[in-house]
């Protein structure tokens, strides 16, 4: 294995739950406020998975007030506490883009039943 | 001690520091080195010392060369830098020299390499012009430099005007990179930022020159 790869592998954070784009997601950002901590909970559909190794980020989307909300996390980040799995979608594209451009029924995302979801859960 | 090491640079990738903030930093194979000559103020006017780094098949060296490193006990080294030497440190005569020695996390340091060679290159590339509008009947001038000068005054082109021509592959010096991890284990050394040259290149780590360059400032390319 070569450096670099060796380096990225030690930082790689393990217990990921397997998810893709599509699936609503829970997610337990850490919050540092001076020298307090506390857990902060992102929740919505993952967009998009991005980047390989260490180098992986994963966008959430969500409508908070009637206005899309956005935030990409680097997947192995200390400040992702957890990353929980609330349901599973079924879609047809890698890259969500398509849901800015939708609202209410029409941004919503059929439940995948398949044998991945079973699997796992 | 002494003020600097030899590496390869090895790639760049991202670690996270413990607050969770992501850093791109530049992984350096720095070291070992070997002392292969010891200046003394004494004898030299001046204190420093010669580092090799990196094997080197015997039959590719002079034969001066060779005599020059044999009291060193390795083979012929592929570079031979020298570093000054700061304060009292008695380095002898194949003495190894790690990465640990010179430099730990939160030290800034300067970095010395050969750049990229880009080949002929237009004065977009080469010395950030602007070029043209891409719109507004420009005709065929897109990446162009302009005028070069005036008319029969001064009936010529001024020396050092910036043309286009070879790029790269000269000898670029960046400064005030941040040190943010040494492995000592591996000899590995993670700089804050990029490195000039590419993947496999030798690359000289000094401590920081200190005054005001800033990053890239001080190669011309």
């Amino acid at each position: 294995m070569n450096i670099i790869e060796s380096i990225e592998q030690q930082q790689l954070k393990e217990g990921q739950p397997a998810f893709r784009p599509g699936d609503a997601l829970r997610i337990h950002v850490r919050i540092v406020e001076g020298d307090k901590e506390r857990i902060q909970l992102f929740e919505g559909v993952c967009i998009r998975r991005s980047g390989g190794s260490v180098r992986e980020t994963f966008t959430v989307r969500k409508t908070s007030y009637g206005v899309g909300v956005e935030r990409t996390f680097p997947l192995h980040s200390p400040r992702v506490d957890k990353i929980e799995v609330v349901s599973y979608g079924k879609v047809r594209r890698a890259k969500l883009y398509y849901l800015r451009e939708l609202s209410g029924k029409a941004a919503r995302i059929e439940e995948d039943t398949s044998s991945r979801t079973t699997k796992n859960g | 001690m002494v003020s600097g090491i030899i590496g390869k640079k090895i790639g760049m990738t991202q670690v996270f520091t413990g607050e969770g903030s992501l850093v791109p930093v530049t992984v350096v194979q720095a070291g070992p080195c070997t002392v292969v000559q010891a200046k003394m103020p004494a004898r030299d006017r001046y204190a420093a010392v010669q580092l090799g780094f990196g094997a080197q098949k015997a039959q590719r060296v002079s034969k001066a060369l060779r005599g020059h490193v044999a009291k060193t006990a390795k083979g012929p080294f592929r570079v031979l830098r020298e570093f000054p030497v700061g304060g009292d440190a008695a380095l002898e005569v194949g003495q190894d020299v790690r990465v640990a020695d010179v430099f730990q996390a939160g030290d800034v340091v300067d970095v010395t390499g050969v750049s990229k060679g880009k080949g002929t290159a237009g004065v977009m590339k080469r010395h950030h012009f602007s070029g043209f509008p891409a719109t507004h009947g420009t005709h065929e001038y897109f990446r162009h430099g302009g005028s070069i000068g005036n008319r029969s005054f001064p009936g010529r082109v001024f020396k050092g005007k910036r043309m286009a021509g070879r790029t790269g592959n000269a000898r670029v010096t960046v400064a005030n990179l941040e040190v943010v991890e040494v492995r000592a284990d591996e000899d590995l050394i993670f700089l804050r930022g990029a490195v000039p040259g590419a993947r496999g290149g030798t690359v000289v780590i000094r401590k920081h020159a200190g005054g005001k360059r800033k990053a890239g400032a001080a190669g011309a390319e």
